[in-house]
């Protein structure tokens, strides 16, 4: 059943249409692919998915219920969250710190003034199982602006988890990773796969079709292919543009 | 930024020692060549810019027009005096309050705005307020001023202080600034002020972590308002008078200096090393010449270069390579550090 689905979106900035109409359906523990060619409108929909771009057109339904034109802080609260291809990590906050603001527990207390953060150990403990989740259990003391390229991409995803998120919205999650980094977070995506509705941008065939369950090809606005990883590499339009060619 | 034990006492070694050092201050200061009512100001200031550095500091929204609330909880601490009531806390509450009206009413307009943006409107806030004050003489005494403000007693219900006096003065100042730092101490270090250190740091990502930037970003312009208004009160009380030109641009231009020279990015102590600073350096370098402005804006021209972290940013730096010269090895010495 699908969790999250879009419905004719439509989005245009001045008299420049940027989405046409995109329809997309992602079902329950569904990891959903978004590829295309750059300028063909990926950011801009994952940006209408999360709030920060209002559609002109078209319902967002999260599970049955519009969340399209949301402010992004209601959309999070619904339960969709999201990491960012330029890393947008809080730089001062040691890498706990980051995971902390992001879990529900501590956003339940956001006008709290009276206590003080330092020495709760309940949410101290809830934010390092997080980061112990994505392999960044010995850095939680440090600050973040101190962490490796792989090790902040890590955390970029540790944030987005920490919020409890029924969709995980994944924005270039591989961006800037070497081999190494890219197989690294492929093990840490594959594992998170079936617990958790997935959907994610990204550049990286190789890494798309081998974690994907279905991948949607957006060019000019629009899905012009849809289907499994197998099914899209025997699509016509895929194979002419050259997107399947794991370049 | 880091969370160590002290941020979650509620009284500080630091808190301590600041005070007890402030205690002394009648002691020593006219031996020192200082007068005594400096000790006021310094401390009526330090009030004033750790309201201020709640929004610069703690939350990164600057604001140059923050004279408006200071000069507001003035007029208002002296118009509640002579309208409501002769009592100190009935005018104090009426300063505190006027600050924050007047910055919920900046805010309804300034909060969805970030960076300069946000300056520039606080610029032209600030100069609403000021004019109104020069304007609207059947109220505020325009030019002239309020005048005749009273030092009102210290009424505690079982006994009743008098403070005209300067010395008596300071001492009810300093109790009340006393109270002002725990109460601030406690607020950057919950998780109201995480979250406005997170804004700080990026607003786009604690938006989407589900909080809702502007309520936070309005709920603590009228917070660092109110604050302000109240050290605004204290300050007319102080001077038993309120003028329009606390309001004016080179006056809120001060707050921002004296929170950049003493570190206030940094550090919850910088706005009050900064105030310290400037008022003792206005009063020795003054007394020497006419110019002192000079020297002074010379000095916070090179510390904004080449030391934009302040005075307590450097003296932080200094601290932790003097610890890592000491301790053995350097680089494990550097990563425990951070925790």
């Amino acid at each position: 059943m699908a969790l999250i689905e879009a419905d004719g979106i439509h989005v245009r900035f001045g008299d420049r249409v940027v989405l046409e109409e995109i329809n997309l359906s992602v079902n329950e523990g569904e990891l959903h692919g978004i590829m295309g060619p750059n300028g063909a409108g990926k950011t801009t929909f994952f940006n209408t998915l999360t709030g920060s771009v209002k559609p002109s057109r078209g319902r967002i339904r999260l599970d049955g219920s519009d969340i399209a034109g949301l402010d992004p802080h209601a959309i999070a609260r619904k339960g969709v969250a999201r990491s960012f291809q330029i890393m947008t990590l809080f730089n001062d906050f040691t890498a706990q710190e980051n995971v902390m603001v992001a879990l529900p527990a501590f956003r339940a207390r956001g006008f709290d003034v009276h206590r003080a953060v330092a020495g709760d150990t309940a949410l101290a403990d809830e934010a390092n199982a997080v980061l112990a989740s994505v392999g960044l259990g010995a850095k939680a003391a440090i600050s973040a602006k101190l962490l490796s390229y792989g090790e902040r991409r890590a955390l970029e995803i540790a944030v987005a988890l920490a919020q409890r998120p029924r969709v995980l919205c994944l924005d270039e999650p591989t961006s800037g990773l070497g081999t190494d980094g890219t197989l690294r977070l492929a093990d840490l995506i594959g594992a998170l796969k079936g617990k958790l509705t997935i959907v994610a941008v990204e550049h990286d065939m190789r890494f798309l079709f081998s974690l994907a369950d279905r991948i949607s090809v957006i060019h000019w606005g629009q899905v012009v292919a849809r289907g499994t990883p197998r099914e899209l590499q025997e699509n016509p339009w895929v194979k002419r543009s050259n997107l399947g060619s794991f370049g | 930024m880091t969370g160590t034990s002290s941020d979650a006492r509620l009284i500080t070694p630091t808190m301590l020692g600041t005070w007890l050092v402030l205690a002394t201050v009648p002691l020593w200061i006219s031996a020192v060549g200082l007068y005594p009512y400096i000790g006021v100001e310094i401390v009526i200031w330090s009030i004033y810019a750790l309201a201020f550095n709640l929004l610069l500091g703690t939350s990164g929204l600057p604001s140059f027009g923050h004279g408006a609330f200071f000069g507001v909880g003035a007029y208002a601490f002296g118009l509640t005096q002579f309208n409501i009531a002769a009592n100190i806390w009935v005018s104090l509450a009426g300063a505190l309050l006027a600050g924050a009206f007047a910055g919920l009413l900046v805010g309804l307009f300034i909060a969805h705005r970030r960076g300069i943006y946000f300056a520039l409107m606080t610029i032209a806030f600030g100069q609403i307020f000021w004019t109104i004050s020069v304007k609207w003489h059947s109220v505020t005494g325009g030019e002239d001023g309020l005048l005749n403000i009273a030092r009102l007693p210290v009424n505690l219900g079982v006994v009743s202080f008098d403070i005209t006096d300067n010395d008596a003065l300071y001492y009810f100042v300093l109790a009340v600034f006393a109270v002002v730092v725990v109460l601030l101490w406690r607020l950057v270090n919950s998780p109201y002020g995480r979250i406005l250190s997170a804004i700080r740091q990026s607003e786009v990502r604690t938006a989407h972590l589900g909080y809702n930037v502007w309520l936070y970003k309005l709920s603590v312009i009228v917070l660092s308002a109110a604050f302000s208004g109240f050290a605004g009160g204290l300050f007319a009380m102080a001077q038993r008078s309120a003028f329009p030109d606390v309001m004016n641009l080179a006056q809120s231009g001060l707050i921002v200096m004296m929170t950049l020279v003493g570190g206030g990015l940094v550090s919850f102590w910088g706005p009050v090393i900064g105030v310290i600073v400037f008022l003792i350096a206005r009063d020795v370098i003054g007394a020497a010449t006419n110019a002192w402005m000079l020297y002074f804006g010379t000095m916070f021209v090179l510390l904004v270069l080449f030391r934009p972290e302040g005075i307590a940013g450097t003296a932080k730096l200094i601290a932790e390579r003097w610890r890592s010269r000491s301790a053995t090895p350097a680089v494990l010495s550097s990563e425990t550090r951070s925790g």
